[in-house]
């Protein structure tokens, strides 16, 4: 199944949701949604499930118009980021709802339900708990079932809203690795909703980053990271350095001082560069782009985190390999190994 | 034993508000209710069956519970519809609307009663085109409907509305993502939830319209064998002085209150065993 999604517009009364987005999701992806919180990810989930409807703009699943139809005709599973399972119900009867609720004309008899509830727990791992209230799981059990509840009426996409949001760090990474997996082995096209970079980036096969109901990039776990489109996401994915810049024909300056990058290609004005935490090299002074004087050094395990006093006034943080020992007091010179500059 | 009962509790006290517990429930309670079982049994079984088995007993018996469970069944539909309108709905006036469903717990009986005469009156604001329409309702059995009704109704409304707000609409989603249509997610899903506190609203309205004798007997009209509910007959019995008579048919209400109110505990256990707290 491909989703299409055009020129999606959505506002909630003076807060523009989604603010025209196009999306292309191919048949058996792994996408994920990324972004702060108020960025749209969760309302464009939720319009390609029909729980929500746009102001304006278009839903095409295989072509289709899946506007045309409200969440009970879609055949979407959605996973809800608390659960939302039936507490009256056993997890057995949470997951055979779908099959339970469907015309009369395609209900499957009891045993086919049965057979079907066992292999979806199976799948799941969970068969030892189908006599069980949801109030008696885990949270990872609790989303675990949700997840066999969703997949129970063959859905022909898979949409997850924060899936693993409630969740504590160490279930998520497992739950994280599982998810991978499961859909290697179902291959429904999925789209998952996160904030967590690092689950976006581990688990997707694509990944989008939206902000201010935009989408900013799409691309690859590694596009994303390695060439940021946008200074927004240089800033929301990785950890960045960020530092204000001013473009002048060739040359660009931090402050007054003149630094020795290229300047190729670049519009004058105020701009921002970027550059990630372990790809400032440290040098003798004198050796690099930047000087600085090192302030304070914390060792994170393979590297040293310096918190150095830039020359122009600016205070940023480095991470060094510890082959070379930094100490405070120390002047040192920077080279940035990448770096990318963004109008703004 | 000693060892035991010198070992002291972490909340201190116990003895003295279990001692006023007991006591204060002695006297307000089962002391009275004794006495009234102890009155009746001054009636041989004999003379207890001839009150009770009295067509005129008989009638006053079925018109207090039958219209009261009748009433109890409508506020229990409407009541749970407000419930519905109150939580899931925004709209103009909704905090008046919900400050209104309290006024029949307010107001005095008797106020209400005499309100609800002069409106169903045969030339009241209602009364006169349900009149037209050729139906009575004041002074007849309707009337005390109206009024069981009337009285009844926050019992529902109060009982449901806290276990509605905590119901969370993404499960509604759920279901409808399911492909459940409306109607199902309203069968499966949500009245289920709903199910122990919509049974405790209804046998709360139901015990309430029972036990209502100050606005019933305003609109009643009272006619023997007609719109004569029993609290009043146990009035009427009381003014001949005829003691025994009052109190067998006040033993008779007092065991079907009792009934009702350990069937609702028993189901209500019976529900929760099956839905166990967060």
């Amino acid at each position: 199944m491909t989703i299409e999604v055009r020129n999606l517009v959505k506002q909630f009364g003076s807060f523009k949701a989604l603010d025209g987005v196009d999306l292309k999701v191919d048949n058996g992806e792994l996408l994920a949604l990324l972004g702060p919180s108020g960025s749209g990810k969760t309302t464009l989930l939720r319009i390609i499930a029909g729980l929500d409807w746009p102001d304006s703009g278009e839903v095409f699943f295989n072509g289709e118009d899946a506007l045309a139809q409200g969440a009970r005709e879609r055949n979407v599973g959605f996973v809800f980021q608390h659960y939302a399972l039936f507490r009256h119900m056993t997890v057995f009867e949470n997951v055979a709802f779908g099959l339970r609720v469907q015309p009369r004309a395609s209900r499957k008899d009891e045993a086919t339900i049965r057979a079907r509830v066992k292999e979806l727990l199976d799948l799941v791992q969970l068969d030892w708990l189908a006599d069980r209230y949801p109030s008696q799981l885990s949270g990872g059990q609790r989303q675990r079932i949700a997840l066999a509840r969703a997949l129970a009426i063959e859905p022909r996409i898979l949409l997850l809203d924060e899936p693993f949001g409630a969740l504590d760090a160490k279930v998520r990474k497992e739950l994280r690795r599982w998810l991978r997996s499961l859909h290697h082995e179902i291959n429904v096209t999925s789209i998952f909703v996160t904030h967590d970079q690092e689950e976006a980036l581990e688990v997707a096969n694509r990944v989008v980053v939206m902000d201010k109901g935009r989408i900013e990039q799409i691309g690859s776990p590694d596009d994303v990271y390695e060439s940021p489109a946008t200074a927004f996401v240089h800033g929301f994915i990785g950890e960045s350095i960020e530092l204000p810049v001013q473009v002048e024909g060739d040359v660009i300056r931090l402050g007054d001082r003149p630094l020795n990058l290229a300047a190729d290609g670049l519009a004058p004005g105020a701009s921002k560069l970027f550059v990630r935490r372990h790809d400032m090299l440290v040098g003798p002074p004198g050796s690099g782009a930047f000087e600085g004087a090192v302030q304070h050094v914390r060792n994170f395990g393979p590297v040293q985190r310096a918190e150095v006093a830039l020359s122009g006034g600016e205070t940023i943080e480095i991470d060094a390999p510890r082959d070379r020992e930094l100490r405070a007091g120390d002047t040192i010179g920077l080279e940035p190994r990448r770096y990318r500059i963004f109008a703004g | 034993m000693s060892a035991i009962a010198a070992r002291r509790r972490t909340l201190p006290g116990f003895g003295l508000t279990m001692g006023l517990t007991l006591s204060w429930l002695s006297v307000i309670i089962l002391i009275p209710l004794a006495g009234l079982f102890l009155k009746s049994l001054e009636l041989s079984p004999e003379q207890f069956w001839a009150i009770l088995s009295s067509r005129r007993t008989l009638n006053a018996l079925r018109v207090s519970f039958g219209l009261a469970f009748a009433a109890a069944c409508v506020n229990l539909v409407m009541g749970s519809i407000i419930v519905w309108a109150l939580v899931r709905y925004r709209f103009p006036g909704r905090r008046l609307f919900d400050a209104i469903v309290d006024v029949p717990f307010a107001l005095p009986t008797a106020v209400a009663g005499v309100a609800l005469t002069a409106l169903f009156a045969e030339k009241g604001w209602l009364g006169a085109p349900l009149a037209a329409l050729g139906i009575k309702v004041a002074f007849t059995p309707v009337g005390i409907f109206v009024a069981m009704i009337f009285i009844g109704i926050p019992f529902v409304v109060r009982t449901v509305q806290p276990v509605l707000q905590d119901l969370d609409p993404e499960i509604e989603e759920a279901a409808g993502s399911l492909g459940a249509s409306r109607w199902q997610t309203i069968i499966r899903v949500i009245l289920p939830s709903l199910g122990p506190a919509l049974l405790t609203g209804l046998a709360l309205a139901f015990a309430r319209a029972v036990g209502e004798y100050g606005s019933v007997i305003f609109i009643a009209g009272n006619l023997p064998n007609v719109s004569e509910i029993a609290p009043l007959l146990i009035v009427i019995r009381l003014s001949e002085f005829r003691y025994a008579d009052a109190t067998a048919i006040a033993v008779v209400m007092l065991v079907v209150s009792f009934v009702t109110i350990f069937a609702v505990n028993r189901l209500q256990r019976w529900a929760q065993s099956r839905i166990p707290a967060r």
